[in-house]
């Protein structure tokens, strides 16, 4: 089978695909009980970490759909894009539920709408869809021990690397400057010598 | 001693790159665990595919040990597994039920009619509206599901000879005992 | 019998490519220079083959000879002959035979023009090019042959997808195959550098040109991979993170990091270790690359064949080549001296940190695009990470970077006072920083602290940029002055940093204000109805059908208008191909310096209605401007002369212990 057309077999869709997605929601299940003497330090730290996801979170543009939903006001539109761009969608599973259309995505968003007409809140939603589809239907992985390695990650990694760089910066400063012998400094000035018509180098 | 070691972390650190790509060779990405292993099926009621006036509901799963499997008439690989489950359900040690998802009634029967029918009855989901209950995301699934009507096993994928044999006969042997 | 042709060509080049790796190395071990002299004319071979077979295979799409797998599923009768060329790297076999010739072509290039390096090394980093090509030779012809047959033959062919049927895609991988190998050159000349034993600065000279020159191509590949998807896919986005896309990312991060620490060996012999580590993990991530997008691993509309087996042929190959490179990294670095000293505030400081970022910014990359893998692997679960976790790392260590950026130039080697650079920036600091107040108050727009942010960055960039010139340039007055002292005073070394970091300065306005401002617009037209998008008036004027080459198209009117005045008439269409039939948006785009206003349509609604999603884009052309200015800064830093000036000459002129003299190993 040609490989390219999985670009546009595999995901079932028949549209080219879409990006953009919202806010993701603030953490809220920190699980902050650590052991040790040092959990005020490791909480600070922690929560210095958080708080810069959180306010670096760039407001993305929601992506809207082509279908024709309907909202009494353009907050509710509003409120309706930022839930569907936080899901994922299964079948394009790089795109949100929001940009995607997939069958599914119809599907799914059409079940977000009636549950929010009905009333639900945010998490009811959520919590619906989480309970058949998994935490994979979230579009950013939820903040929680297991996922550690990915939200803390990279500062770990800029922490080890300024260390490392302190020392090897410390480091070389300690290596003497090699002395040069009588000979070769004899060279030295045969060289520059030889040189001081030619011109300078760029 | 300690020198050499520093210059072999990039060489570890890449030997550990290659351990998880060659892992991720027999994975599939694609694939999205179910959530509803282990909790009761969702309840639902929806009409029979071949009696509209009849119909069948998540009571019908109580009392054995069965299979519900999603399928449709407009899904390729559905119609490659179908032979394999004709053939399972004529050996007669599991029963098993189809969740017509997303289809069109009368090109559903006249499948069945022409392929061959392994199921003891089969749900039609003209909406998908259940599928969403079940967690489904696309065709062909199987859910194994045992005597209390609680999802044991959830395979996505068309099943073929083997995966019934290794994964799916073992467990609804161990599930019948 | 052109497949065939093609097919033998492609074995001859093999063995060329053999002949290629193990003679001119073994005889540069020797000292045979009967051996090291084949180099040339094996690597002159192996170009002129795989070009046949290139050759053959281009006319075999031409000619529509579907007796051939790949035309066949690719190719179509009814397809214009620019696109049947196209076609070619359309899908995996025939990317691959891109790559190899592209490959075979920079292997000709190094052969013929770094003449002037040392005969021996020139062996070695030939050869080591030449082992890269065994590799991907083998995998063209034992799993991913170009020219396998296909009996029946069918009437017609599988089509070329529609996304790739645009001029852009059609040079996108060209112009990114010319980045990737182009970073084997840099592994090559680490690889023979560290065979050798010698890693000094003139290694790093020889390098350096052949670096920036392909990370000018990879740079404008990403550009227009990026400018392709938002004119092609309808919606408006230019970057998704998507695990190709990070792909092609991270060479271009580790290469942008290798092109600064060349600098710092080339200039003081400082950080050798680390400017060969660079150079082989720029190459190494393009092979990454390539497996990730070819192996099946990772989801991505993007990837090629999801292959399994063809994974595994990959794997073992990244095993040797990265295995095998790192391993004589870690036998060699030790014994590798170290270069020139420098304190804690100098500019090979400040590069330092740079580099750290950079690599720091690779690594959450891989980690965020290895994240599903690693967790399922582990057992951990099912994640993905999305564009908002991307997006969110980058714009927390980018500002780091550009900070160090404008610091930088102005920074002294060895040494600077720190008062002393706080003096000559204080200018910049104050114009950034009260520009950045000034961007974020909704005087033009609704505020916005990120807009704000990007102005601070940007002026801080320009800024600098502006005081280092004036430094440079001041000691001439007027006009021809000004000329005169531009053609002495800076090299095509520091110009091309000017540009590039410039076009840095472009880039960070263009994304964060497309992204701060841009409105959205999903809306239901009947024809002649109008409506209004960020001051301006569209108005919808019916669709109607129109038969192209090979599609069917949908063909919406829309005029564009500001008070009153039409400025631009839109035709926004939506495409069905006649061989796949899946519909495709071209959108229609009135482009702008300032902005973009982009139109697509959606579906038809019945009344000759139609829904379409309307765009106003602001400042969205700036974000490859920028991309199109920092390869042009490559261009100038890779044309600087002290490159063209034969090192040959200089060595004669200085006696032969020039070289010992730059504090080699």
């Amino acid at each position: 089978m040609n490989p390219m057309k999985q670009l546009v077999e595999s995901t079932k869709t028949s549209s080219p695909r879409k990006r953009g997605s919202s806010n993701s929601p603030i953490p809220n299940s920190l699980d902050f009980r650590l052991c040790g003497n040092d959990w005020l330090t490791r909480n600070l730290l922690f929560s210095i970490v958080l708080l810069l996801l959180v306010i670096t979170a760039p407001p993305l543009p929601a992506a809207v759909t082509l279908e024709s939903f309907t909202f009494p006001t353009p907050a509710e539109e509003q409120h309706f894009k930022d839930v569907i761009g936080q899901l994922r969608c299964l079948v394009c599973q790089n795109e949100t539920l929001a940009d995607s259309d997939a069958d599914l995505a119809h599907d799914l968003r059409a079940e977000v709408y009636e549950m929010m007409k009905s009333g639900k809140s945010d998490k009811e939603v959520i919590d619906f869809l989480v309970n058949r589809y998994g935490d994979f239907v979230l579009y950013n992985p939820p903040v929680k021990p297991s996922t550690y390695l990915i939200w803390y990650g990279p500062f770990v990694l800029l922490a080890i690397a300024v260390l490392l760089l302190i020392r090897a910066v410390g480091r070389q400063r300690q290596v003497q400057e090699p002395e040069i012998s009588a000979e070769e400094r004899k060279r030295l000035e045969r060289l520059l010598g030889d040189n001081a018509g030619k011109g300078k180098q760029g | 001693m300690a020198r050499y070691l520093r210059y072999m972390v990039p060489l570890a650190i890449f030997a550990l790159l290659v351990a998880f790509l060659y892992r991720g060779l027999s994975l599939d990405p694609k694939l999205v665990p179910s959530p509803l292993v282990g909790k009761p099926i969702p309840k639902f009621t929806l009409t029979r595919l071949d009696n509209p006036a009849a119909s069948i509901s998540d009571a019908d799963f109580r009392g054995k040990v069965t299979l519900l499997n999603v399928w449709a008439t407009w899904c390729v690989s559905c119609r490659q597994e179908h032979e394999t489950l004709v053939q399972l359900a004529k050996t007669g040690q599991v029963d098993i039920y189809g969740l017509n998802y997303k289809d069109n009634r009368e090109d559903a029967r006249q499948w069945l009619t022409r392929y061959g029918n392994p199921y003891v009855a089969n749900a039609f989901d003209s909406d998908g509206r259940v599928g969403i209950d079940w967690g489904v995301y696309g065709a062909p699934e199987t859910f194994i599901i045992d005597r209390e009507g609680i999802i044991r096993h959830k395979h996505i994928g068309p099943l073929t000879i083997e995966i019934i044999n290794d994964e799916i006969l073992p467990l609804v042997a161990k599930l019948k005992s | 019998m052109i497949p065939e042709l093609g097919h033998f060509a492609l074995i001859l080049a093999l063995s060329l490519a053999l002949v290629l790796s193990i003679f001119p190395m073994i005889g540069s071990l020797n000292n045979t220079p009967g051996w090291i002299a084949l180099a040339r004319p094996a690597a002159l071979g192996q170009f002129f083959f795989i070009a046949i077979a290139f050759g053959c295979l281009v006319s075999s799409f031409l000619t529509d000879d579907f007796s051939v797998a790949y035309v066949a599923q690719n190719g179509n009768t009814l397809l214009p002959d620019v696109y049947k060329v196209s076609a070619v790297w359309g899908a995996h076999e025939g990317s691959l035979l891109l790559w190899v010739f592209i490959l075979s072509g920079w292997t000709v290039a190094v052969s013929m023009l770094a003449r002037h390096l040392p005969a021996v090394v020139l062996a070695r980093v030939l050869s080591v090019m030449g082992m890269v090509s065994i590799g991907f030779l083998s995998f063209l012809l034992f799993t991913s042959n170009p020219f396998a047959r296909v009996f029946p033959v069918p009437l017609q062919g599988g089509d070329l997808n529609p996304l790739l049927q645009d001029p852009g895609l059609a040079i996108h991988p060209p112009m990114l195959y010319m980045g990737y190998v182009g970073m084997s050159v840099a592994f090559s000349f680490a690889i023979a550098a560290l065979i050798g034993g010698r890693l000094d600065a003139a290694w790093a000279r020889w390098s350096r040109p052949w670096t920036t020159v392909a990370w000018m191509f990879l740079t404008i590949g990403i550009t227009l991979g990026s400018w392709w998807a938002y004119n092609e896919l309808g919606w408006g986005g230019w970057w998704f993170w998507d695990p190709v896309e990070n792909a092609s990312f991270m060479p271009w991060l580790a290469a942008t990091a290798l092109i600064h620490s060349l600098a710092v060996t080339e200039k003081r012999g400082a950080f050798k270790r680390w400017t060969v580590l660079l150079a082989l993990l720029a190459f190494s991530l393009s092979l990454l690359g390539t497996f990730l997008v070819r192996s099946g691993v990772l989801t991505s509309v993007h990837a090629f064949a999801t292959d399994p087996a063809r994974g595994l042929f990959i794997l073992i190959f990244l095993c040797i080549v990265i295995g095998g490179s790192l391993s004589l990294y870690a036998a060699r670095a030790p014994s590798v001296s170290s270069g020139g000293r420098f304190d804690a505030f100098s500019r090979e400081t400040l590069l330092l940190g740079n580099n750290l970022l950079l690599v720091i910014i690779t690594a959450f990359v891989l980690l965020g695009t290895l994240a599903p893998l690693i967790y399922d692997a582990l057992g951990w679960g099912k994640i993905s990470v999305g564009f908002p976790w991307f997006n969110r790392m980058f714009v927390i260590f980018t500002p780091f970077l550009v900070v160090l950026m404008g610091m930088g130039p102005l920074t002294r080697w060895k040494h600077q006072d720190p008062g002393d650079l706080a003096r000559q920036l204080r200018v910049a600091l104050l114009i950034s920083l009260g520009g950045g107040i000034l961007g974020s108050l909704p005087i033009l727009h609704k505020g916005s602290i990120w807009a704000g942010l990007a102005v601070m960055l940007s002026l801080w960039i320009v800024c600098s940029l502006a005081i280092s010139l004036r430094q440079r340039l001041r000691y001439r007055k007027g006009l021809a002055g000004l000329w005169q002292d531009l053609g002495t005073k800076g090299s095509g070394s520091y110009y091309g940093m000017v540009v590039a970091h410039f076009g840095v300065a472009v880039f960070i306005i263009g994304v964060t204000f497309v992204m701060q401002y841009n409105v959205e617009k999903d809306i239901r037209l009947s024809p002649g109805q109008s409506t209004e998008l960020a001051g301006y008036t569209l108005r919808f004027d019916g669709v109607q059908g129109r038969q192209g080459p090979n599609y069917h198209a949908d063909r919406g009117t829309v005029h564009v208008l500001k008070d009153d005045r039409e400025i631009a008439v839109l035709h926004p269409e939506k495409r069905v191909y006649t061989v796949q039939t899946k519909p495709m948006t071209e959108s229609g785009i009135d482009v702008g310096f300032t902005r973009d206003i982009y139109v697509s349509l959606g579906e038809g609604l019945g009344n000759g209605d139609w829904s379409m999603r309307l765009y106003y884009k602001p400042f969205v052309r700036w974000i490859w401007f920028g991309g199109l200015l920092i390869a042009i800064g490559g261009l100038l830093a890779a044309s600087d002369r002290r490159y063209r000036i034969a090192v040959r000459d200089q060595l004669s002129a200085l006696g032969n212990d020039g070289l010992i003299a730059n504090g080699g190993s």
